[in-house]
């Protein structure tokens, strides 16, 4: 690979766009695309392989070629820099996403307490707009306060993130759920949130917590 | 493929070291790593990432070392009914082809 072709194609993934290296495997002659433009069947493969997140052989005029689309990171927008925050955070970056804690109390969310993660001190429900969560985004609310977490619901519910995860007792959701209701939210809407957070291990301290949340968030990116 | 092998290669190749990327193209079978799958590969022996559970990875090695030398890259093709692979030890009994290229 040459290095002019790795710069580029990190270039593109910090700047948040997805892009497909294309590689002839009889000699390694590489592409870029969408910057350079290529013949029909080569641009569509890229393009599914972009879409899928998947790789992908091809065969063309008796050359073989490989597909492999290189997306930016997963997001995961954390609402309330608490406890379980400050343990989700670093295992979210270790799964590969890009982590945003969101909390305008600025007691907590603090460099300090989140060392190297990026901070948004607005409140929940402008900064979730701003962040505009997408397929490929998780967003996670942690802080129990209708305040903060309602408003961040509301947007995420509206926006096609792939997992949307609220911490709170079954009653502290029960509630919550009918504050959605009142803010017009249906069925399917209410059933897109985890609640209780997290896969069921029993988890008890912080970390642990964080642990059963990110393997949700793992399970429902891998189609679990 | 979420762990960024392709910066640490960059990284590397800034600080001077001469590397090699090994990417998995295709699978059959029980292949404990997908397509896409990459190991980084420095002269001076460095290593990040991964191709297979740790089954092939000494050979890529030495292949990848042989295409820093002599910068043409390789298509490897590992399974049961390669006598190679079997030296290896590829346990899962699962099927994959690597590509290796020299970066710069």
């Amino acid at each position: 690979m040459r290095r002019e072709t790795l710069d580029r194609l990190q270039a593109a993934r910090q700047a948040g766009r997805g892009v497909v290296l294309l590689t002839r495997l009889s000699d390694g002659a590489q592409h870029l695309w969408p910057d350079e433009a290529l013949p029909g069947t080569l641009a569509e493969a890229a393009q599914a392989a972009l879409d899928s997140d998947r790789t992908a052989r091809l065969d063309i005029e008796g050359e073989a070629w490989f597909v492999q689309p290189h997306n930016p990171p997963l997001r995961l927008l954390v609402v309330g820099a608490v406890h379980v925050a400050q343990a989700l955070a670093p295992l979210g970056a270790a799964m590969g996403f890009a982590v945003t804690i969101i909390d305008p109390r600025r007691a907590f969310a603090t460099a300090e307490r989140f060392a190297g993660v990026s901070l948004n001190h607005d409140w929940p429900d402008e900064a979730l707009a701003a962040l505009a969560p997408d397929s490929r985004t998780a967003v996670v609310t942690l802080t129990h306060d209708p305040k903060l977490d309602d408003p961040a619901l509301d947007v995420a519910l509206k926006s096609p993130a792939f997992y949307i995860g609220a911490l709170g007792s079954k009653r502290t959701h029960a509630k919550r759920v009918e504050r959605l209701r009142e803010a017009g939210h249906g069925d399917a809407a209410i059933a897109r949130i985890a609640a209780p957070v997290g896969l069921d291990i029993g988890a008890v301290t912080a970390p642990e917590i964080a642990l059963s949340i990110m393997a949700q968030v793992v399970a429902r990116r891998r189609g679990r | 493929m979420t762990e960024d092998i392709l910066a640490t290669a960059a990284a590397w190749a800034d600080s001077g070291e001469t590397v090699a990327i090994a990417t998995v193209v295709e699978t059959w079978g029980s292949s404990p790593r997908p397509a896409g799958s990459m190991l980084a590969v420095t002269a001076s022996g460095r290593m990040e990432g991964s191709v297979s559970g740790g089954c092939i990875e000494g050979a890529v090695a030495d292949a990848a070392r042989e295409t820093m030398t002599t910068g043409s890259p390789q298509l490897l093709d590992f399974g049961i009914s390669d006598e190679r692979a079997w030296e290896v030890g590829l346990a899962c009994g699962g099927k994959l082809k690597v590509f290796v290229e020299k970066l710069g």
